[in-house]
C-alpha cells in the first residue's frame, strides 16, 4: 500500500465530489428549517427563543472550543461576552448620555471585540498556568472581580444600574431589533462563528490546541510553547463570546451587572456540557434546550402549583441527569443512540463484519 | 578502559569555547528531588552522528539524565550544550527547535488524534506558522513529511485510525516517528524496545541503524541485544553516576559490569 493510494486526510478528503454532495441529509433539513423559520415562527420564537438560543449558543462555543479543544474549562466567557457588551455601550450610544461616548458603529464594533479580546488574553495568561479545577477557580475568581467592579464602579461602568437603550445600528435601513432582522442577524453570527470553528479544528493552530489538551509536555518534547498556545486559544475564543455578548446587549437593549453575574457565568457552563462539549454543535443544542426551558418551564411549574422562581430547579435537575448519564452532553447520547442502531441494523442485515 | 570522554578543555569552567565540536556535551550535571539525588556529576560528551547506549539498573538515573537534557527538568547543578550552545535552562521547546528530539519510556502521544495527526504536529512543531489557522491542502510539504514517517514506521495502515486504539507495538513505533520528525540532529530514545514482539525488535533495530549517519542518539534500553547492536560506545550508569565507558563489546566483557548489571537478574 503506498501512500499516493491516500488522500490525506488533514486536507478535503473528497475532493473528487463537489463540496456540497459531502453535506449530509440532516444537514440541509436542519439548514432550510433554520432559514425559512420565519415563515411559519412568531416573533417570540424568533426573537426570544432563537435569537437567544443562537447567541448563548456562540458563547458556550467560545467555552467549547477551549475546553473541548484545548481541555480548559473557562468560566469566564460570560465575562468576555459582557466586557464586549459593556464596550458597546459604553462607546457607542445608550440611553445613558453622561457616561456613553456615542461613537459611531464602525469605531465601536472592532473596539469592542479588541477590549474583549485583550481582557480575554490577560485573564487566559493567568489562567493557563492552572490546570483542572484550579483553572475553573481562577476565571471564577476573575468573573466575580469583574462583576463586582462593574457593579461598583460609576465612572465608566455606571454601576448597579448598567446602560439602557443600547440599540443596534440602522445598517443598510434595516431596524436589527425587528424579530426577523435579528433573528437573521444572530442565526448568520452563530454559523459564521461555528463554520469558523470548525475549520479551524483540522489547522495547525486547531491540532496543537488539541494536542496540548492530550498532552502539554509532549507538546513542548515536540518543539511547541505550550503556554502560548493556550494564551492565543482564550483569545480567539473571545471572538466568538465577544459576537455573543454584542448581540444579548443588542437584544435586551441594555446591559447590567446582572447580565455577567457568577450565576450567568455558571449557565455558560451548563450550556455546553448539557448539549456537549466535544463539538462546535453541542453548545447550540445545549442552548436551545436551556431557553427552551427557561422560556416555558414557567407555564409547566404554574400548572403543578410551584413557584415560577423553580425554573433553576428543572435546569440543575437536567444538569445532573445528563452529566450522570452522558458526560459528552446530548450528542453523546445521540452518537450512542445511532451506533447502536447500525448495530443492530447490521446486525439484521448480516452485513457487520 | 574507561575511556576519557573529557576534552581537554573541560577543565576550563565558564570558558567561552562554543564550537566544541561536540553534539552534546554535559558537564557535572547534577538533579536532586529533595534529599535525594538522582543523578550527580555525570560528565558526558557525545560526538555529531555517534550512537550511544546509557545502561544501568533501575534508579541508575537514566531517564532523569533524559529529562536534563530536553528541559524536561532543570538541572541542580552543571551545564549542557548542544552543538556548541548553552541550552542549560532553555526551555525543551527551544531545545526541540535546535534539532533535539526524544522519545518517552511510557508512550506518551496524543490519544484523541489520528496516527497522520500525531506526526503532522510533531512536524509542525518544528516548523513556521505553529499559530496557522489555515488548513493544510493536500498537497502541503508538511503532510507530505508526516505521511512518510507513518511510512517509515509501517503505519501507512493505520495512519487514519486514533492513536487510543492503535497496539502497543504500534504506539511504540509512532513514538519514533514522532522524535524523527523535521530535521534531527540528536535523538534520545528512551527504552524502545520495552514491550515489542522480537519481530518488532528487529524492525526497531532496522530502524536505528538505517537512519541517516548525521543523526546521533543515546539510546536507555534494557534489551542487551538491541543496545548493543545499534550503538558505537556505551555508558554504564550506577546510582546516578557514571561508572564505566567504553565499546560495546568492552562493556559486555567487563566483570564489574556483569556483577553489577546483567548479573542483577533482569527480566
Amino acid at each position: 500500500m503506498s501512500v499516493a493510494d491516500h488522500i490525506p486526510r488533514l486536507a478535503d478528503r473528497a475532493e473528487q465530489r463537489m463540496w456540497f454532495e459531502r453535506i449530509p441529509t440532516r444537514w440541509w433539513v436542519v439548514g432550510l428549517i433554520l432559514l425559512f423559520l420565519p415563515v411559519v415562527a412568531n416573533n417570540f420564537w424568533l426573537f426570544q427563543v432563537m435569537g437567544w438560543t443562537f447567541i448563548l449558543g456562540m458563547i458556550g462555543l467560545s467555552l467549547m472550543f477551549l475546553a473541548g479543544y484545548g481541555g480548559m474549562v473557562s468560566l469566564l466567557q460570560m465575562s468576555i461576552a459582557g466586557m464586549a457588551g459593556y464596550m458597546v455601550a459604553i462607546l457607542g450610544p445608550s440611553g445613558v448620555l453622561n457616561v456613553s461616548l456615542g461613537l459611531s458603529w464602525w469605531i465601536v464594533l472592532p473596539a469592542a471585540f479588541l477590549i474583549a479580546a485583550l481582557f480575554a488574553t490577560i485573564a487566559g495568561a493567568l489562567a493557563v498556568r492552572t490546570e483542572g479545577i484550579y483553572t475553573i477557580m481562577i476565571t471564577l475568581a476573575i468573573a466575580a472581580a469583574f462583576f463586582y467592579f462593574t457593579r461598583q464602579n460609576y465612572s465608566v461602568f455606571n454601576g448597579y444600574s448598567g446602560f439602557n437603550l443600547v440599540l443596534p445600528p440602522q445598517l443598510f435601513g434595516v431596524n436589527w431589533r425587528d424579530p426577523v432582522a435579528f433573528y437573521y442577524l444572530t442565526l448568520a453570527s452563530a454559523t459564521l462563528c461555528y463554520f469558523a470553528v470548525v475549520y479551524i479544528e483540522r489547522s495547525p493552530f486547531g491540532l496543537a490546541l488539541q494536542g496540548v489538551r492530550d498532552n502539554p509536555r509532549r507538546m513542548a518534547a515536540l518543539g511547541f510553547h505550550v503556554t502560548a498556545h493556550r494564551v492565543a486559544a482564550y483569545a480567539l475564543a473571545s471572538i466568538f463570546a465577544s459576537a455573543g455578548g454584542i448581540l444579548l446587549v443588542w437584544q435586551n437593549a441594555q446591559i447590567a451587572p446582572g447580565t455577567i453575574g457568577i450565576s450567568s457565568a455558571i449557565d455558560i457552563l451548563v450550556v455546553a456540557v448539557v448539549g456537549g462539549m466535544r463539538r462546535p454543535l453541542g453548545p447550540f443544542i445545549g442552548a436551545f434546550i436551556y431557553v427552551l426551558l427557561q422560556v416555558f418551564s414557567a407555564d409547566i411549574l404554574g400548572f403543578f402549583g410551584f413557584s415560577v422562581d423553580r425554573f433553576k430547579l428543572i435546569i440543575g435537575i437536567g444538569f445532573l441527569a445528563i452529566v450522570l448519564f452522558s458526560p459528552d452532553g446530548v450528542l453523546g447520547l445521540w452518537d450512542r443512540w445511532r451506533a447502536q442502531l447500525a448495530a443492530r441494523n447490521a446486525a439484521t442485515t448480516g452485513d457487520g463484519a | 578502559m574507561n575511556a576519557p570522554v573529557a576534552p581537554s578543555r573541560m577543565n576550563l569552567p565558564g570558558s567561552s569555547h562554543a564550537a566544541s565540536g561536540n553534539a552534546l556535551e554535559l558537564r557535572g550535571i547534577s538533579k536532586t528531588f529533595g534529599a535525594l539525588a538522582a543523578i550527580s556529576d555525570v560528565t558526558l560528551s557525545v560526538k555529531p552522528g555517534e550512537r550511544r547506549a546509557v545502561l544501568g539498573s533501575n534508579g541508575a538515573g537514566k531517564t532523569t539524565l533524559f529529562n536534563c537534557i530536553t528541559g524536561d527538568f532543570l538541572p541542580t547543578a552543571g551545564l549542557i550544550r548542544f552543538f556548541g550552545e548553552d541550552v542549560t535552562v532553555f526551555p525543551p521547546y527551544e531545545r526541540i527547535r535546535r534539532g533535539l528530539r526524544r522519545t518517552y519510556q511510557i508512550s506518551s502521544l496524543f490519544s484523541g488524534l489520528s496516527v497522520l495527526d500525531n506526526v503532522y504536529l510533531a512536524c509542525r512543531g518544528v516548523s513556521r506558522n505553529r499559530f496557522s489557522l489555515i488548513r493544510p491542502r493536500a498537497d502541503d510539504a508538511l503532510v507530505n513529511a508526516a505521511e512518510m514517517l507513518v511510512e517509515a514506521v509501517h503505519l501507512t495502515g493505520e495512519k487514519d485510525r486514533l492513536v487510543g486504539e492503535l497496539a502497543y507495538g504500534q504506539q511504540r513505533q509512532l513514538e519514533i516517528a514522532l522524535a524523527l520528525s523535521g530535521a534531527p540532529r540528536f535523538v534520545l530514545f528512551d527504552e524502545p524496545a520495552a514491550g515489542l514482539s522480537p519481530t518488532e525488535r528487529r524492525d526497531l533495530i532496522h530502524i536505528l541503524t538505517s537512519l541517516p549517519s548525521h543523526i546521533g542518539y543515546i539510546i536507555i534500553e534494557h534489551d542487551m541485544d538491541v543496545a548493543l547492536r545499534v550503538v558505537e560506545s556505551v555508558t554504564m550508569m550506577h546510582n546516578g553516576r557514571i561508572f564505566k565507558e567504553g565499546r560495546p563489546e568492552e562493556i559486555e566483557d567487563d566483570p564489574e559490569v556483569q556483577e553489577l548489571y546483567l548479573g542483577g537478574g533482569h527480566g
